[in-house]
């Protein structure tokens, strides 16, 4: 076995592996390191279940066509214009292309999943969800005779101005602790699962976020591709949060954590106080603004609680509501003062105006006369038993990243570009992704990106 | 809760997956969980049965162990599809038969075909039995054709009225929210699904037996002792047919309709019940529910004996082994069908149920 590889992928993701076999497929030697053992391999893909890709045309699991200027502007609108367009056309004219190489590639699509039908006409959801299609593409790649070592931690990389050398190991593989290749592609993900790092923006309230996936996705690479002189793009400070269950593991609750309940109820902080507007706007923007909000509050914690009336209206949960009789009964089982919470509740539903309620759209039902209102879907809250959800901020990925060219080469800090590292999927994704979210968006910039990353690695190393 | 701790264990699965939903496309369990919000020992019933356990959720999920959420859905399905075969029997006094069932089916078949070789030699004198019988009503100068079909259709009316009993308690549990009876289109629907194993494949995949790669061929092996199977009632029931209606008395040229269905059939009963037992000893045993590998292994023994003896008598008809061999393959009959509400068969009458009452749910969905 040469210690020396044409391509050095370091990741095991959608886009680690999607560059892996594209790599491959152009001819080159290709090894994966994956940091995490097998079984929690692909980071944040293990969650992901489906992918935005621009079409034409309805297709088999389709609804109807997604043309590139529509995804250019919901990419326009959910970042507000934080975004390199030329990037981030490229990627949505590739897109295309991706939803059938894909299923090239052994991944298999199905219609939009019970629950998501807002998303059947953008969105090609992969049967059986992400670690599936992780599977599918593991297969492929190793069929296709990609080397893949798991447990596989990269604890530095050599780089000469710009030039990948060698990547070090915490453990040897096959005798070598320097695994020199001709081209690197880096497809390691962000650092959410590093709560130090978090720290340095969100201080000790970081201490309170929960991690949406693995704790492997700690951003090692990108801090040494930064450190060594590699330009950075994207917010640091920022992270893309959602409401996740405060009963949820510290890591890799996935998607069966989230509450998209806000609606049907109010929000309340550990003060038993209304914060924020919980009728604001129609899924999934109001699904991705209250990770943040509750990460404002004190102890970053917070409580959705609506009455027995609208249970059945939001998709079944993990864990289950809490529940009281009375409103106080229901505070003592939150810790929450009794007194505060009947006055909350109380207020809000005194100040409820009547309207036609439905959830689906922006309603009438408004409240007058408190702050913060709630602008749609208000309802009084007078049906016992009186439910609860405690929720924390869940983590699901980072801004930060390196800054790429459309042929997924790194750019240095000097505006060079370098001669053979590439990057793809949630390490650069925020070339694409300033801010903000469309679902699906994170699955096509790996799969987009890691396919040129792997082609280009590729040529550069036949070269 | 629930009345056992697989139950509760279904129960805490399929709220989990009813919060994720990733694996609706896999298989025609999910798209029924989806149906409910919470979940009664019946519908659990119904979900475990409908279960083909191809596997495929088990290396698709993201919650699978060693995650801490646990969760197996192939598995614990598995044990509550097992324990409620013996939750269904009748008569109930007889469920036990389930508990150490590898055991009673190989005590049931060894007695019945010691009894049938007994039986043989008490009744009929040593040049009889080991003697060389050819021509139309050869076997009945062993045992009278009358005799052979009085005691062959008295198991087979018990089994028949067991099963009937036994499944009918299970529909009335998973009645809810439909109940009532089955409908026509219903039915077709279920013996589609059921006549190509249409849940057995990994939602287009294939199924996983020994590791995450999609290589079983359960499917095929399946398809091979089951068709066999039936070709072989087919076989007989011609041949019933022949001698009732015609009186053309077995054994019959190799040319002959019954021989020809018996052989097909008697060679698929060979080679898939050995298929589908070097898959079993194969699996990934995180798949299994391994307390009823007896009860697998004793049903797959028992349509391999079945299909075995069939083809030696078939060949070794005319010479002297014929009665010895009649004796054991009428034994190894009898006990297959007085076993059937006994042991793994019962797991297709379920099964074929519990699709019925899922092509039953998405009618009654589609049309609301």
């Amino acid at each position: 076995m040469s210690s020396k590889y044409d391509v050095l992928v370091i990741g095991g993701g959608n886009a680690a592996l999607c560059a892996a076999i594209s790599a491959r497929r152009g001819g080159a030697s290709v090894l994966v390191l994956e940091g995490a053992p097998k079984f929690y391999r692909g980071g944040n893909t293990r969650h992901t279940r489906n992918m935005r890709c621009a079409h034409d045309a309805a297709t088999d699991i389709l609804t109807g066509p997604y043309t590139e200027d529509e995804f250019w502007e919901d990419l326009l609108r959910v970042t507000g214009g934080q975004t390199d367009e030329v990037l981030a056309r490229h990627m949505i004219r590739e897109s295309k292309d991706i939803l059938n190489w894909i299923v090239e590639q052994g991944v298999r699509w199905q219609p939009s999943l019970g629950g998501t039908l807002s998303l059947g006409r953008t969105n090609s959801f992969f049967l059986g969800g992400g670690r599936a299609m992780l599977n599918a593409l593991y297969l492929t790649a190793e069929r296709l005779g990609v080397d893949v070592e798991y447990d596989a931690e990269v604890t530095d990389l050599v780089i000469e101005d710009g030039m990948f050398l060698a990547a070090r190991l915490k453990r040897p593989i096959r005798g070598e602790t320097e695994i020199r290749a001709t081209s690197l592609v880096a497809a390691a993900g962000g650092f959410e699962a590093n709560i130090e790092w978090l720290k340095q923006y969100w201080g000790e309230a970081a201490d309170n976020f929960l991690i949406r996936g693995t704790p492997y996705n700690r951003g090692s690479i990108l801090k040494m591709l930064l450190d060594k002189g590699v330009q950075e793009v994207g917010d640091p400070t920022q992270c893309h949060a959602v409401a996740i269950d405060a009963r949820a593991p510290k890591f890799d609750g996935g998607i069966i954590t989230r509450h998209d309940s806000v609606v049907f109820g109010i929000v309340v902080n550990k003060h038993a106080q209304r914060f924020y507007d919980e009728g604001e706007d129609i899924w999934p923007k109001r699904y991705a603004i209250w990770g943040r909000l509750v990460a404002a509050q004190p102890d970053q914690i917070a409580y959705i609680i609506f009455d027995s009336t609208v249970v059945t209206s939001f998709m079944p949960t993990l864990f289950p509501p809490i529940a009281g009789q009375t409103i106080a009964e229901l505070a003592g089982k939150l810790e929450l003062g009794p007194a505060a919470l009947e006055k909350t509740i109380t207020e809000f539903n005194a100040a409820v105006r009547p309207g036609t309620f439905d959830h689906t759209i922006l309603d009438d039902c408004v409240t007058e006369g408190i702050t913060p209102a709630k602008t749609h879907w208000a309802r009084r809250i007078e049906t016992p038993p009186y439910l609860a959800y405690p929720v924390r901020p869940g983590i699901t990925f980072t801004y930060l990243g390196t800054r790429v060219t459309k042929e997924a080469r790194m750019l240095m800090a000097d505006g060079k570009p370098s001669a053979n590292m590439f990057a793809a999927g949630e390490i650069m994704a925020g070339n694409v992704l300033g801010k903000g979210y469309a679902a699906g968006m994170g699955m096509t910039i790996g799969s987009v990106f890691g396919r040129i990353a792997g082609r280009e690695a590729a040529k550069h190393a036949r070269n | 809760m629930h009345g056992t701790r697989i139950l509760d264990e279904a129960d805490r699965l399929m709220t989990v997956c009813n919060s994720c939903r990733y694996c609706e496309g896999l298989c025609a369990v999910f798209p029924a969980m989806e149906m409910r919000r919470a979940f009664s020992d019946g519908d659990l019933n119904y979900l475990a049965n409908l279960c083909h356990s191809c596997g495929a959720c088990y290396v698709d999920c993201q919650f699978s162990p060693p995650h801490e959420f646990n969760v197996n859905v192939p598995k614990t399905l598995a044990v509550a599809r097992a324990e409620s075969y013996a939750a269904y029997a009748w008569p109930g006094a007889l469920s036990g038969a389930f508990a150490r069932n590898g055991l009673v089916i190989s005590v049931i078949a060894a007695l019945s075909m010691a009894a049938f070789i007994l039986g043989f030699a008490a009744l009929n004198d040593h040049s009889v039995l080991f003697g060389v019988h050819t021509g139309p009503g050869a076997f009945y100068k062993l045992m009278p054709h009358n005799a052979m079909a009085a005691l062959f259709s008295a198991a087979f009316l018990y089994a028949i009225l067991a099963l009937a009993m036994s499944v009918r308690a299970f529909w009335r549990d998973i009645g809810t929210p439909i109940g009532g009876r089955a409908d026509g289109g219903s039915i077709f629907q279920a013996i589609r699904d059921a006549g190509e194993l249409r849940y057995l494949h990994g939602g287009g995949v294939g199924c996983y037996n020994e590791d995450d790669k999609p290589t079983d061929r359960r499917k095929l092996f399946h398809h091979l002792t089951f068709y066999g199977f039936l070709l072989c009632f087919a076989a007989t029931s011609v041949a019933t047919l022949y001698h009732y209606l015609w009186g053309r008395e077995a054994p019959y040229p190799w040319w002959d309709l019954p021989v020809v269905l018996g052989s097909l059939g008697g060679i698929g009963l060979i080679v898939g019940p050995i298929g589908l037992f070097v898959a079993k000893t194969g699996r990934d045993p995180a798949l299994l529910d391994e307390n009823r590998y007896g009860m697998d292994v004793g049903f797959i023994a028992m349509l391999f004996l079945t299909g075995f003896t069939g083809m030696a008598l078939l060949v070794l008809r005319e010479s002297a082994a014929m009665g010895p061999l009649l004796a054991l393959h009428l034994g190894a009959v009898f006990a297959l069908f007085i076993t059937m509400p006994y042991g793994k068969f019962v797991h297709g009458i379920y099964r074929f149920a519990a699709l019925v009452r899922y092509a039953q749910e998405r009618r009654s969905e589609a049309g609301s």
